[in-house]
């Protein structure tokens, strides 16, 4: 048995590797990049029982076509549902399937969200660059040569976890899903630079809809709609620019920074989206509106925690999947059974077992 | 407006907090930022995630699941407010960055000639002799935001900006002075070229610069950027970095 090696047939609209970012070099001018929607991929990974931070395909939109030419792996798709199939037919997405050579996976068209992630057992196996293989193309770093997949590339997979099999039809339970409703509001925590705005500045980022632009890609999303008032220039010493910072430069209109972002900036910033519904954000596409709300710190804090516990339990559920306690069937009781005597029907992994029982009186 | 009180923190999102220390471009309020992102990566507190010190702020990155937001929060404030935390003495650092002035790699030097009263000879004369502080990176991998050039250089920054400027390129743009560290659009002037990379992925360290350190620019001839060139390409040039009583 060898690890899955995929060559690529279609590459897709923008399909690039991406793990959890390249952490510890933004004070060099590094940006982060990594997945946008963290949370889908952080569970994908999880599915097929990688490590969270595993590398993964960012597939935008409309999908690649990938052919499996070697060896045999489980992948799952998560994050928008992008029409994936796997040698024509259809697999929903949160689902664990196998595949091994031959298989074609593919696409056909986008029906919810911008972005899904293909997660492979051991993970897209391509060089680590600064600690990272997420893929950030304006510097050609990292990912495959640095850049979105092309035609008739390989990828290789890494080494999967030993119990990498077992997670085969194993599907994340929709509780643990995060939820990306397009309509929501997205919500804000004020600052660094909130002092700089006018009132009225603030009531319109506040209170007006914005739709999303056509510039709009992995570094930023900017808005069109009521511009914000500064109380003077719209510039700042250049500082620090966090992921979902809302930079409002002098034409008034907000840019959300996102995963690509460069890491310094000389714009004053209204807010920052929380991290749960940056993940939001980007799962949208030119012309959705959003609207922003204000969320107090620990709120935020409080969102991000409860993602963390969606993977600690998926992360339990699939041991317990692993560990074959899986298809119980529930019990069928025979057409007799009282309380006192009976049988039932137990089906485990489609092994049929009867149970039966009979109540004694106490022995005198 | 209000008077602001420094050091301050900021909120910055969920994951992010900064220290501010001041509102202007100065060596002292960013010798700052610069001892106070030494004195956090030493504490290495759990959920901690990454630093940029910027001219006279220092951001933190944190992983709001694993950190005790309150007391990060709390912590980085006594740490801020005790000037000597992490300081690491009164040596500057010196990065010498060997460049070609002139020629085809610089093909503005007769332009900030004209623009300066100086001959070509003086104008590399005066980039070399002044070293530069390097208040923060940022913009691109390994961009460097130098200050202290000779201020007789001033040139303004290019009325049509060129489409690509190639990496290494020594530029100057208004009172500044910089070292293009990828390949990207600009408006600065550009008097000379460096063979060494200031970023390169494959390498270790990516990029040699951080943010503190003073950057001497060195003038070469041809045949030592040729050599300079060709061990960059093998990965092996390794710059000359110096260690030098700070000037009172």
């Amino acid at each position: 048995m060898t690890v899955p090696v995929f060559s690529v047939r279609v590459p897709g609209m923008l399909t690039t590797v991406q793990d959890s970012g390249r952490w510890g070099y933004q004070g060099k001018g590094m940006p982060v990049a990594g997945a946008m929607d963290m949370q889908a991929f952080a569970l994908g990974n999880i599915l097929v029982g990688n490590d969270e931070n595993a590398a993964a395909l960012e597939v935008t939109l409309m999908g690649p076509t990938l052919s499996v030419t070697e060896g045999e792996g489980v992948v799952a798709v998560t994050g928008a549902d992008l029409g994936f199939k796997v040698n024509g037919g259809d697999v929903p997405n949160w689902t664990v399937v196998s595949v091994k050579t031959g298989d074609v996976l593919s696409f056909t068209a986008p029906r919810s969200g911008c972005r899904a992630y293909l997660c492979v057992s051991g993970g897209i196996d391509v060089p680590r660059v600064m600690e990272s293989r997420s893929t950030y193309t304006r510097a050609k770093v990292g990912g495959l040569e640095g850049r979105a997949l092309k035609k008739g590339d390989t990828l290789r997979c890494g080494e999967p976890a030993p119990l990498w099999k077992r997670c085969e039809g194993l599907v994340c339970p929709e509780a643990l899903r995060p939820v990306r409703d397009p309509a929501a509001p997205l919500r804000v925590i004020p600052g660094p630079q909130d002092d700089l705005f006018t009132e009225k500045g603030l009531a319109s980022f506040y209170g007006a809809e914005y739709v999303v632009s056509n510039s709009a890609d992995r570094m930023g999303y900017r808005m069109d709609g009521e511009p914000i008032e500064h109380t003077g220039a719209a510039d700042i010493i250049s500082d620090a620019i966090p992921l979902g910072a809302v930079q409002v430069p002098g034409h008034g209109q907000p840019i959300v920074m996102l995963a690509d972002r460069q890491t310094t900036g000389g714009y004053t910033k209204i807010g920052v989206v929380c991290s749960v519904d940056v993940a939001s954000l980007s799962q949208r596409l030119p012309g959705a509106t959003v609207r922003f709300v204000k969320i107090p710190l620990k709120d935020a804090v409080e969102l991000v925690c409860g993602e963390a516990k969606a993977r600690e339990t998926l992360r339990e559920f699939r041991a317990a999947w692993r560990s074959g306690t899986r298809a119980v069937s529930a019990p069928v009781l025979s057409e007799h059974a009282s309380p006192s005597c009976g049988e039932a029907i137990l089906r485990v992994d489609g092994k049929k077992h009867v149970i039966s029982w009979e109540e004694i009186g106490e022995v005198e | 407006m209000n008077e602001k009180k420094y050091p301050r923190l900021l909120t910055a999102g969920d994951g992010c907090v900064v220290v501010e220390f001041g509102d202007a471009i100065d060596m002292e309020i960013n010798s700052r930022v610069a001892s106070l992102a030494a004195a956090v990566r030493k504490a290495d507190f759990p959920g901690f995630l990454d630093t940029v010190p910027t001219y006279r702020s220092l951001a933190v990155y944190f992983n709001p699941a694993t950190t005790d937001v309150d007391a990060l929060y709390s912590k980085l404030g006594k740490m801020a407010s005790c000037p000597d935390a992490g300081k690491e003495g009164g040596r500057r650092r010196i990065i010498v960055v060997p460049s070609l002035y002139g020629g085809e790699f610089g093909p503005d030097m007769a332009d900030v000639a004209e623009h300066t009263g100086l001959t070509p000879e003086e104008v590399v004369t005066r980039h070399t002799a002044h070293d530069c502080y390097c208040y923060m990176l940022g913009f691109t991998p390994g961009y460097s935001y130098l200050g202290g050039m000779d201020p007789s250089l001033e040139t303004p920054r290019l009325k049509n900006p060129r489409e690509i400027i190639p990496a290494g390129s020594v530029a100057i743009g208004g009172k500044q002075t910089g070292i293009y560290s990828i390949a990207s659009p600009g408006g600065w002037r550009l008097i000379g070229r460096t063979p060494m990379k200031m970023f390169d992925p494959d390498r270790d360290p990516a990029i040699f610069l951080e943010a503190g350190m003073w950057v001497r620019f060195r003038a070469i001839g041809k045949a030592e950027f040729d050599e300079i060139e060709a061990a960059t390409a093998k990965g092996i040039y390794r710059p000359e970095i110096l260690e030098e009583e700070a000037k009172p």
